[in-house]
């Protein structure tokens, strides 16, 4: 009873530990041992197929295009918030009366969900009745916004509804950063002769990196699991044009009854994801002790 | 904290001033105009949405002349979702359900852990809360075919209580991660004061720290409501005819292609599914911006 | 009230030794301040015998009963912080009846005992406050009155008085030394304020580097130091250490030039031996020769006033000392002068090991 006692906590840990262990590590290991085997609509375990699946989806056209994908969303989406995030901050930060309500206005879209996010671009961006027909009737005659119709330039539309969606929230990462620089540097960089803006580049910004670390690993891993908002705006398309590593694993798994290939370009995201957030992670821990 | 660029009377300044402000307007603005879309569309009738006669000068960005709520309701109960023409009424609630449960079981179970893993340090603790974080970074895709047969040998296979399983699953590391780094703020020397005082060790997180623990609670619930609230893949993965969250049904609504697109149906669905948690932020966003700034997610 | 035995105590932290073979027994009704310097296991011993940290060797008992199995609220002790440690979302009330709550007292008897000690603390009209809602001192007192409600034998204080203002800290140095006469309790109080130690002590353990350097009175430790740690920790301005050298006669003590009588409690060692002189700078004195002083010419070097004394510190063949002189001394800045100094109590320590070398 006693002995009982004295492990109240790691009993009532273990619960969610076993939770965890099994449905996060447990079922990596599994979706691992899948894309080794020929599974299609059910799990199988009898023929093993080594790494064959994985060079079949490397080799793949549509991973080809989700890959190509991923990097112009990722690269784009996570600079463009981080630059309007940044921007939007420092000019928040200069004492502005309606601060408040300013913030609420840039925040409000990281409530909505991706498919509503893409429900309503979809509507805005759609040629016959959108933005392009507005500028028709305001007089603008040449004005030309189709590009959620071209497959070229589809993936930009997901992007700028991406960006639009979590700007806000990196926004308010910078915000409070901002608002932690230590007044006496600042201070002090004035009296060293310091003006306005060499005073941001070379002394706030710089302050700012573990925001910028911060808002980096979140937006990069909100990019990599970024299905909802291809689902809800293009549908993957036109064509498969707007792929993405998570069209294409959800595709093959539940559409195309290919659950090893899936499998394998699950265990393809989730190195990636790896690759972003190890050191992150790694630096963080440290830091606490 | 703020850099005066110049005297503040110059005529720069001034200057400055209204170029900031400008461009701060603008870019609200520009914020603010899908949602006016949103909302202007889902108040017209469908031929003031395409510029029939009467209403050629319409866009999507014109107040509507004659504002109805007729998409509304249709969206509400009767818009026709894949086969069944009940609107997203039925799925509303699923979601409520979901949410109320997911949030309360993750919640729950996430600020025991922080609190065991904040002040009740034993070996390994540390290699735990690794574990437990690491969680939070895994693209979900890597789990959503063990899932599914997971949920299929517990029974609960296209289930509402399987949905609710999936999010509490995954909202563990989160919430964990929350109350964790919230507590180890707290002084050890309060627990300590506890045990003396004769409190152990439910006593001491009910009686001395949940009271002070608000702000946590906000953020992970304001975290874990529009999470689980604006889900997706879960749904579409997980939940059969019966437990569909709101969010699959809205994508069904605007992707069911039979007959003509009703734009200000689809608007209103939308607006329906993102009041909720556009109310959440209104209310608790400013809570939860502090809060996560301020230790949840280091920055 | 108890007898507290600690017994051969020690505590590892995984590979570091933190304390090592602690022995220290008091008797019920003592006042035992621990005084050492900033990590020096003050916080840790007192955490062991509150019960909040495992000892990993040793033996601590309770009139002879151990207790260092037992749970901390099986031990009968109460505990007051240096952070105070009140409940912030309960009231003052609230915060001062919650180890009665905990022991499943009645709510009469709770609100009963917490209107006691509240009187005895004078904090009654603060009783429907929030700790929030406090002053420093405020909460100090709530701290203690939370301690006091339960009746415990044993009192532990981890430096209560260190997060408040000098005045207030002098004020409740006096209040709880009031209350230690009053209620008879057995306390033990942890200190890094060598002042705090030396006037509420009935006896003080001066620990550093994991062990106990001395133990005894206040008047044992401050006339009488064992080693140079304790010399020069306690008192302040600190003792002054002067290199010196034992004479072949025995009798003297050579500090370059000058030739210093051996004080008189000490046990001189062989001539030749290399030791140091302990000097309290109020030993110092300016005037006419007395019996047993000695007059020794020095240059002085800075002169800090203070009130009603002045630090002067002088040059003694190269040395720097550090005295302190009536206000208003004759003395001037960078001159030569000659001052008296009383060597009755003056020990002299091995310069080597560092130990007193006493008759
Ligand atoms: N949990 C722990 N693990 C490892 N080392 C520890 C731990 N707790 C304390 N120590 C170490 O033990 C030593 C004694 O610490 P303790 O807190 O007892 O010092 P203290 O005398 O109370 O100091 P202070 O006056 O600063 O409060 C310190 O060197 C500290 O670093
Ligand atoms: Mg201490």
């Amino acid at each position: 009873m006693r002995l009982l006692r004295n492990y109240v906590p790691q009993l009532t840990l273990l619960p969610s530990l076993i939770l965890v262990a099994i449905t996060v590590y447990g079922f990596i290991a599994l979706t691992m041992v899948l894309s080794l085997t020929r599974s299609k609509m059910l799990p199988r375990f009898d023929r093993w197929e080594g790494f064959s699946n994985y060079l079949k989806v490397w080799n793949h056209p549509r991973w080809e295009v989700a890959l190509e994908n991923f990097a112009i969303f990722g690269i784009l989406y996570i600079g463009g918030t981080l630059l309007i995030g940044l921007v939007l901050a420092i000019f928040l930060d200069q004492r502005i009366r309606i601060e408040g309500s300013l913030r609420t206005i840039y925040l409000y879209p990281m409530a909505l969900s991706f498919i509503v996010t893409g429900v309503a671009w979809q509507w805005i961006m759609s040629p016959d009745l959108g933005l392009e027909r507005a500028f028709h009737i305001w007089g603008w005659e040449s004005f030309r916004f189709d590009w959620i119709k071209q497959s070229d330039l589809a993936i930009y539309c997901v992007v700028i509804a991406g960006v639009w969606q979590a700007s806000g929230f990196v926004m308010a990462l910078f915000l409070a950063a901002l608002r932690g620089v230590n007044q006496e540097i600042l201070s002090a960089a004035r009296m060293d002769g310091a003006s306005g803006p060499s005073i941001y580049w070379h002394i706030i910004i710089p302050a700012l990196r573990p925001a910028f670390l911060t808002a980096i690993v979140v937006q990069g891993h909100l990019a990599i699991k970024s299905y909802d908002l291809v689902v809800a705006l293009t549908r993957g398309g036109p064509g498969f044009s707007t792929e993405l590593p998570s069209t294409f694993m959800y595709e093959f798994t539940f559409s195309r009854n290919e659950m090893a290939l899936g499998a394998s370009s699950a265990v393809m995201m989730l190195v990636l994801v790896m690759v972003l957030i190890v050191p992150y992670l790694y630096s963080e821990l440290r830091n606490e002790r | 904290m703020s850099v005066e660029v110049t005297n503040p009377r110059s005529g720069r300044a001034i200057a400055n001033r209204i170029m900031v402000y400008t461009f701060l307007l603008l870019a609200a603005a520009l914020f603010l105009m899908p949602l006016a879309a949103m909302v202007f569309t889902s108040l017209k009738s469908m031929p003031e949405i395409t510029g029939a006669v009467g209403f050629e000068n319409n866009t999507i960005l014109t107040p509507p002349r004659a504002p109805t709520l007729e998409a509304w309701s249709t969206a509400w109960s009767s818009a026709c979702i894949a086969v069944a023409c009940d609107g997203l009424r039925v799925y509303f609630w699923n979601s409520i359900v979901m949410v109320v449960f997911a949030v309360t079981l993750s919640v729950g179970l996430g600020a025991v852990n922080g609190y065991i893993l904040a002040k009740w340090r034993f070996r390994g603790d540390n290699i735990i809360f690794g574990m437990l974080l690491f969680g939070c970074f895994i693209p979900f895709q890597i789990v959503l075919i063990p899932m599914a047969r997971l949920l299929g040998i517990l029974d609960m296979a296209g289930t509402l209580s399987g949905l609710i399983f999936v999010h509490m699953c995954y909202g563990i590391p989160f919430t964990t991660l929350f109350f964790r780094n919230f507590y180890v703020t707290i002084p050890d020397e309060l627990i300590k004061a506890g045990r003396i005082d004769g409190a152990g060790f439910w006593s001491i997180f009910l009686l001395i720290l949940v009271p002070v623990s608000w702000p946590i609670f906000v953020v992970s619930i304001i975290w874990q409501f529009t999470n689980v609230w604006n889900d997706f893949l879960f749904g579409a993965s997980f939940a059969g005819a019966d437990a569909r969250p709101l969010m699959v049904a809205l994508n069904n609504l605007v992707n069911t292609s039979t007959g003509t697109k009703a734009y200000n149906v689809d608007m209103a669905g939308a607006m329906i599914a993102a009041l909720p948690t556009i109310l959440v932020y209104v209310v608790g966003g400013r809570y939860f911006v502090r809060g996560l700034t301020s230790g949840a997610v280091k920055g | 009230m108890a007898q507290l035995t600690i017994d051969n105590v020690s505590k590892v932290f995984g590979s570091t030794s933190v304390l090592q073979d602690i022995s220290i027994e008091i008797d019920a009704g003592e006042f035992l301040v621990l005084v050492g310097p900033s990590g020096c296991g003050k916080s840790t011993l007192l955490n062991m015998v509150a019960g909040l940290l495992t000892i990993s060797g040793g033996q601590i008992r309770f009139d002879g009963d151990r207790i260092d199995n037992l749970e901390p609220k099986d031990r009968n002790i109460a505990m007051v912080f240096q952070s105070y440690a009140l409940y912030p979302a309960m009231s003052v009330e609230k915060n001062m009846a919650f180890p009665l709550r905990m022991a499943g007292f009645s709510k009469e008897d709770q609100t009963q005992k917490v209107q006691e000690v509240a009187d005895l603390l004078q904090i009654s009209h603060l009783l429907k406050r929030k700790p929030a809602a406090l002053s420093g001192g405020q909460r100090q007192r709530v701290a203690m009155g939370r301690a006091l409600v339960r009746d415990p034998k044993l009192f532990l204080f981890d430096e209560p008085l260190s997060n408040l203002d000098a005045k207030l800290r002098v004020d409740m140095r006096t209040e709880i030394k009031r209350l230690h006469q009053r209620l008879g309790t057995t306390i033990l109080y942890v200190t890094h304020d060598q002042v705090e130690a030396m006037t509420m002590a009935t006896r003080i353990a001066v620990m550093e580097g994991g062990i106990v350097q001395q133990f005894g009175t206040p008047a044992e430790i401050y006339d009488h130091p064992a080693n140079t740690f304790v010399a020069t920790f306690m008192g302040s301005p600190a003792m002054n250490l002067i290199d010196a050298v034992v004479s072949p006669d025995q009798q003297h003590l050579q500090i370059g030039a000058v030739n210093v009588p051996m004080p008189p409690g000490v046990k001189a060692p062989a001539a030749g031996t290399k030791v140091k002189l302990g000097l309290r700078p109020e030993w110092f004195g300016v005037g006419d020769k007395a019996e047993g002083t000695f007059d020794m010419p020095v240059r002085v070097d800075l002169i800090e006033p203070t009130g009603p004394d002045m630090y002067v510190s002088v040059k003694l063949d190269g040395q720097s000392v550090m005295t302190r002189l009536p206000a208003g001394s004759d003395v001037t800045q960078n001159s030569d002068c000659t001052l008296r100094v009383a060597l009755d109590k003056a020990p002299i320590f091995d310069a080597e090991t560092g130990l007193a070398l006493y008759a």
